[in-house]
């Protein structure tokens, strides 16, 4: 039985007084429900679609000006159109969200699982293929069992599978759980992967998976926050989608904040209105930072985002002002730092996470990235040399040649490179662990090279000038490592 | 950036190359296109007998395609109209420099004790590209090392750049997909699956492909530095396809074999046989100088002792005179022993076959296509015969390729499932002694009623696609032993009916059979396949005034005391003959044995004289593959002690007999063949020396192939398994058992039964099985195996364990095992 159980605080939703057009039942406790969903208008758009041409459909969803949550921001019914008139084809649904700060599609998974099913079914429809692949990350066991249960109603009730409704109409949904990889974010690792291969990117072009992706077969991926997007459209129309946000990004996007603000958690902003400082600041969101303290950097659209300052507060949240002021929106997870964080850690730490899921298949990104980490736990431990620095973003020019975005910093009279950077490597990833490395030491230098004399309490002793210290690690015969000891080498 | 010299003239593309106007072929990969223009660009993971995977980012260049300068991997970009690339700007001299920088960071530098020091591709481009040091002073990554990754590949994780060559070539050329990448990051490695070693008959060209010294071959590990070696090309004789080579040879010992890219052949990929089994060249059981039997044992003597006995043994009434083998030889050294045999001695009795194949004549006789027609795209191809990976793994790489990549369409007509067999169309399961029948009924057009296991719309749809307009190409050869060849014989007549315009690719075994074939070592020809009668009359001394026995038959007239001297070419009747009884008894009625080897055998091991030959690599002369291609065959070595060219000891044997052959050197005895063959008048052995594809050597046929009416199908009984009998590559052969690395590689015998005669038989407990057979039984070990079909069960020759030709018998049309739990039944035949 639907019950109107008033949740404020879903676990990670933070529910505010703004538009609502994909967490609208994330306030009811039982919203993953299909009972909760029909009481509430679910599957209405689908009986509306199963009316309609598919190719107006496709039409409705382009006027609407859906923009891809994934990360690209590419809208939606343009990437559709970009398929050839060859089947089968497929829609591949990304759910294998793990972009460092990101949880929203983790939430709509596990609290609104029939929106998104719809999403798939509508799209389905309007692009006339009748296999869908949801891909859900691995780790993500609650929204596995949501989705899996949904999907069994949904296909019980006839909203999937043979004659949808009743009509001529049959689509299937095909689960499938990751493995436990984030590269397999990326389009093309996770066709690999749903093929069965080990999820490694492929170079695009020519494997744009719109003409040659699972299979080989033309492949729409689409974000699961894109595609919940899609029945809300529906039944209200484009205009009414483009009523909230701004001209050139409509609708609203999920962000997910985390860090040091009073109030993190997932909320539904409007596109292109509500700023940073709004989103930091603003009582119906995260209500400032915490002790007071001051701002001291933040990461505005995902762990591969070059970061901003409090100078970029007032930038609004939308796609082509956030690029243009040297960062990207990406997947919407923002991370804000306040004045305890140290710098270096940090860049650290979100250089670790590249290095560590790298998936090794171009050398720029496998050796580089890991060679970043190196230098940075290096520096961080108090080993640096003052030509590290230079190094680090030597390395960097390597995975990303040429001027790599940054946000402007007024102060020093520097301007913000726009995004997207250039890359040497097959997919972003590489080029992401650049971010926080430019983004570091342009702005805080200093404490990098305040590590260079200074060491931190809990590290032990500095070797002598002159002598690098290596750790050997000596490989026993079953192939596991221990560190031994350390080795003395003259330079 | 280097330059290498542009090779052919090319019109299409336009695009512009740093600044220059040049053109490239339509859908050419940029890196190519440079590469033909004179500009080569440096490479690592790009390999042009593979798919591009884009993967080590070396060969990013900048390239312009209408929306301003980008680095652009050239491994995986066709070239498009007016693209601008730009192969030595700074840009990409940066990204050169900074992908060599990364590959080193974690390259351990240990060229000075790594094989591949020296003709290194890292150290190379590392030199021609690289900034010539490295700001890593981190930690390098460690891994144990080395680790086997199969009987004969090493893998030393360390050195590995991950280009993803040698598992792109495991699962995309070989399909053995048994080495993959596991972990991520920079712990990023090649490695197998537990428990999974990467046995692959291929494994060998893994460490070709390697560009740096991570795969390493057992055999050639820390033998030599690549300055030391000398090479020279030539071509592999492990089995018939004629896979190209580079034999390389370190202070006169061969320590190595390389892939050639020959496009015609083996598109530079070799099996590990082709690559190893030089090692036997190499073996301390070299026989070294002539020996002699003296008192029951072979003693050493001189080469003037020996000849004289030999010739007092040959010199005899002719037809008491009989010669087996013959494969092994060069085309020159065949030609020489068919004229010492058939033009001095006059004797046909002569065979390079040995009853496990097809007649001659056939062979001979149907028109032959070539493996490039055969594999053209779009091609049918039918499989009438052995399992190609184990008889010419070349072959079936390529016969792989054409089906997997080029949408020709497979259509098998075989006794038991083979490697290829997941590619088929249309599989036709021929259970023993059905497969004449098979083709008759297709020939006659009657496909409305079932013919032994082929069910009638199988037939059906078999006509459809053999008789549509697409060309049919019919790879052909004994598929069983334990049924007579008179099927497989019949079989081809009805696809003669069925597709007249037909072409033919033999799958024989043995090294050069076809150039011993085409050079007369076969009862009925001559040189050139000329009938023996009306050939040759007034070229040479005399012919064969009467036709002779094949090797069946040489046995049987033998054993009933009819022949007095036996001369053996390489050739080990006992050891290889199908029906080891008949050998046995043939052998102890011999008078003179003469082995011609350079190793002994079972048989040569009984001989009276024993004539020390060269072996491969290490005498000149010429191979003939199945498609009759002439390639190279070339010495890198001296034949051990007083071991000589076959050529020269038939031309010394003759000497010793009376007549001379009528040549000193390789030079004279080639331009009498060419003066003898009409087919060889304008071969040109200089330019067989110098081409990758060698030119085809097609001598008319003066004769027509007659087929008779097909032999009925033997009568099926209810218990009987039929026995399927074929050969794998590792075996008990002379060459592998003499190759040190190769000579374990053999499985044993096992009998292998389809996994539902298994629970039809109620084995699924036990270890063993009760074969019977006639009066006799034997308890032998057994699996379940999907590529063995109902009814029937399948024992591979010359393994370990089992001789299963035990089980085989000439005079059998098929081979009707009975099998059984321990228990006696009550209705033993
Ligand atoms: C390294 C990397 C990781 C990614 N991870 C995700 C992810 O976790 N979820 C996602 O939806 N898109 C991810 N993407 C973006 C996808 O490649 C793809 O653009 C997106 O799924 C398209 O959907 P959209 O158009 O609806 O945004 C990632 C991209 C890269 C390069
Ligand atoms: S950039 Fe990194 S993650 Fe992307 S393909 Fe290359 S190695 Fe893999
Ligand atoms: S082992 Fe050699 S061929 Fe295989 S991936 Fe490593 S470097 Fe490439
Ligand atoms: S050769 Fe092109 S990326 Fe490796």
């Amino acid at each position: 039985m639907a019950t109107n159980d008033y949740v404020p605080h879903a676990a990670g939703y933070v529910d505010n007084t703004g538009p609502k057009i994909v967490t609208s039942r994330f306030h009811h406790r039982d919203s993953y429900t299909l009972e909760r969903y029909e009481a509430t208008n679910g599957y209405a758009a689908l009986r509306a679609v199963l009316q309609m041409q598919p190719t107006a459909v496709h039409e409705t969803i382009k006027e609407a000006v859906l923009l891809g949550r994934g990360g690209a921001g590419f809208p939606a019914g343009v990437k559709w159109g970009f398929m050839p008139p060859v089947w089968p084809r497929y829609l591949v649904v990304n759910g294998d969200e793990s972009e460092p700060g990101t949880y929203k599609d983790r939430l709509l998974m596990e609290r609104d699982p029939h929106q998104l099913i719809e999403g798939c079914i509508i799209t389905c429809f309007a692009l006339g293929l009748n296999t869908c692949f949801l891909y859900v990350r691995g780790e993500m066991a609650e929204a596995q069992e949501r989705i899996a249960e949904a999907l069994n109603d949904a296909y019980a009730s006839g909203y999937v599978g043979k004659n949808i409704c009743g009509t001529d109409v049959s689509i299937d949904v095909v689960l499938t759980w990751g493995a436990g990889a984030y590269i397999v974010g990326e389009e093309t690792a996770l066709i690999e992967s749903l093929e069965g291969n080990r999820g490694m990117p492929r170079l695009k072009p020519p494997f744009f998976p719109a003409a040659k992706g699972l299979y080989m077969k033309p492949t729409i991926v689409n974000n699961v926050e894109t595609l919940a997007n899609i029945p809300w459209i529906i039944l209200n129309g484009p205009n009414a989608y483009k009523e909230f946000g701004s001209e050139k990004s409509p609708g609203t996007r999920m962000v997910a904040v985390s860090g040091h603000v009073n109030r993190p958690g997932v909320y539904e902003i409007e596109q292109g209105v509500v700023t940073y400082r709004d989103l930091f600041y603003g009582d119906n969101f995260c209500q400032g930072m915490r002790d007071g303290n001051e701002l001291k950097m933040f990461i505005p659209g995902g762990g591969s985002s070059p970061w901003f300052f409090e100078e970029q507060l007032d930038v609004p949240i939308e796609g082509s002002l956030i690029s243009a002021a040297g960062s990207m929106a990406g997947s919407g997870a923002i991370v804000v730092m306040d004045e305890t964080t140290d710098a270096v850690k940090a860049c650290l730490r979100v250089v670790r996470f590249f290095a560590r899921e790298s998936c090794g298949k171009c050398t720029p990104c496998r050796e580089g990235t890991t060679w970043e980490e190196k230098i940075l736990q290096r520096i961080y431990n108090g080993h640096g040399r003052p030509s590290d620095i230079d190094l680090l973003l030597d390395i960097g020019s390597q995975i990303s040649p040429g001027e790599y975005p940054v946000a402007a910093w007024a102060e020093k009279g520097l301007t913000a490179v726009p995004f997207p950077p250039k890359q040497t490597t097959i997919c972003p990833l590489g080029p992401s662990s650049v971010a926080p490395i430019t983004s570091a030491i342009r702005r805080f230098r200093h404490e990098f090279e305040a590590k260079m004399t200074a060491r931190p309490a809990d590290e032990p002793e500095l070797r002598p000038a002159g002598e690098t210290w290596v750790a050997v690690e000596i490989a026993d015969g079953a192939g596991n490592t221990s560190d031994v000891e350390a080795a003395e080498v003259h330079s | 950036m280097t330059s290498v010299e542009p090779t052919e003239a090319v019109t299409g593309i336009p695009f512009v190359l740093n600044g220059t106007a040049v053109e490239a072929n339509e859908g050419e990969l940029l890196i190519e296109a440079c590469e033909r223009n004179g500009v080569h660009i440096p490479r690592f993971c790009y390999h042009n007998r593979m798919k591009p995977v884009g993967m080590c980012r070396m060969c990013l260049v900048e390239v312009d395609g209408g929306r301003g300068p980008a680095l652009q991997p050239s491994c995986m970009l066709p070239v498009t109209p007016d693209m601008k690339v730009e192969t030595e700007s700074e840009p990409t001299k940066k990204a050169q420099d900074g992908v060599l920088e990364f590959l080193l960071a974690n390259h351990p530098l240990d060229c000075p004790v790594c094989d591949k020091g020296g003709e290194c591709p890292l150290q190379d481009n590392a030199y021609a590209f690289g900034a010539g040091e490295t700001r890593f002073v981190e930690e390098k990554r460690h891994y144990e090392k080395p680790i086997p990754i199969s009987d004969l590949v090493q893998l030393d994780r360390e050195r590995c750049i991950l280009c993803d060559r040698c598992t792109r070539f495991a699962s995309e050329v070989a399909d053995d997909p048994l080495i993959h990448f596991i972990d991520r990051g920079s712990q990023t490695q090649v490695n197998t699956f537990p428990d999974h070693p990467f046995s692959s008959y291929f494994s060998g060209n893994t460490v070709q492909i390697c560009p740096v010294g991570a795969l390493t071959a057992t055999p050639y590990r820390f033998k030599a530095r690549p300055w030391d070696l000398d090479a020279i090309e030539s071509t592999a004789a492990a089995d018939t396809s004629g896979a190209r080579v580079v034999l390389q040879a370190s202070q006169n010992e061969l320590v190595r074999t390389l892939g050639v890219d020959s496009e015609a052949v083996n598109w530079s990929w070799l099996s590990d046989k082709d690559r190893f089994y030089y090692e036997a060249t190499n073996s301390p059981d070299r026989v070294t100088e002539p020996l002699i039997r003296d008192g029951g044992e072979l003693k050493p003597t001189r080469w003037g002792n020996a000849m004289r006995a030999a010739a007092r043994a040959l010199r005899i009434d002719p037809e008491r005179v009989a010669a087996i083998g013959g494969a092994r030889l060069t085309l020159e050294s065949q030609y020489a022993w068919a004229k010492l045999l058939k033009g001095v001695l006059g004797t046909d009795h002569v065979d390079a076959q040995l009853g496990d194949s097809l007649p001659a004549a056939l062979t001979l006789g149907l028109p032959r296509t070539t493996i490039a027609e055969a594999c053209a795209p779009g091609q049918i191809i039918v499989l009438m015969g052995p399992d190609p990976k184990e008889v010419a793994p070349t072959l079936y790489i390529r016969l792989r390729h054409a089906v997997v990549e080029d949408g020709a369409t497979l259509i098998e007509i075989t006794p038991r499932a083979t490697s290829l067999s997941k590619y088929a169309t249309l599989r036709l399961q021929t259970a023993p002694g059905t497969v004449g029948q098979v083709l008759s009924a297709l020939a006659d057009g009657q496909l409305d009623t079932n013919v032994g296991t082929v069910q009638a719309p199988e037939l059906e749809r078999a006509h459809q696609l053999l008789t549509g307009d697409r060309q049919v190409s019919v790879v052909f050869g004994r598929a069983n032993l334990a049924e007579s060849a008179r099927y497989s014989a019949d079989a081809l007549g009805g696809m003669r009916r069925l597709v007249p315009n037909a072409g033919y690719l033999p799958l024989l075994r043995r090294s050069n059979i076809h150039g011993a074939l085409e050079m007369g070592l076969t009862p009925g020809f001559l040189p050139g396949g000329a009938r023996n009668r009306g050939g040759l009359v007034d070229k040479w001394p005399s012919t064969p005034e009467f036709e002779g026995h094949d090797t069946d038959a040489i046995l049987k007239a033998a054993a009933q005391g009819e022949i007095d001297t036996l001369v053996l070419l390489g050739a080990d009747p006992l050891g290889d003959f199908p029906d080891s009884t008949l050998a046995e008894a043939a052998f102890a009625n011999i008078k003179t044995l003469i082995a011609v080897d350079g190793l002994l055998n079972t048989s040569s091991a009984r001989a009276t004289i024993v004539l020390p030959a060269a072996l491969f690599g290490e005498e000149d002369g010429t191979f003939c593959n199945l498609e009759g291609r002439l390639s190279p065959i070339r010495a890198k070595v001296t034949p051990p002690g007083l071991a000589r060219p076959d050529w020269v000891i038939a031309a010394d044997l003759s000497h010793a007999i009376g007549p001379e052959l009528g040549y000193t050197t390789l030079e004279e005895l080639r331009s009498q063949m060419r003066a003898t063959v009409p087919a060889l008048d304008d071969v040109d052995w200089d330019e067989i020396d110098g081409a990758d594809d060698g030119p085809l050597f097609r001598p008319e046929r003066n004769w027509e192939l007659e087929f008779g009416d097909p032999a009925q199908m033997p009568p099926t009984s209810s218990y009987g398994y039929r026995l399927v009998v074929d050969h794998k590559l590792w075996d008990l052969g002379t060459m592998s058992q003499h190759s040190a690395s190769l000579a374990n590689l053999a499985g044993p015998a096992v009998l292998r039964l389809s996994p539902n005669d298994i629970q039809l038989l109620d084995l699924a407990d036990r270890q063993q099985v009760t074969v019977d057979l006639g009066e006799e039984s034997w308890e032998l070990p057994f699996v379940a195996d999907p590529q063995v079909a109902p009814r029937t069960a399948w024992i591979p020759a010359r393994l370990p364990g089992f001789d299963v030709r035990e089980l085989l018998s000439a005079g059998r049309s098929i081979t009707n095992l009975r099998l059984r739990t321990g228990e006696v039944p009550a209705d033993v035949e």
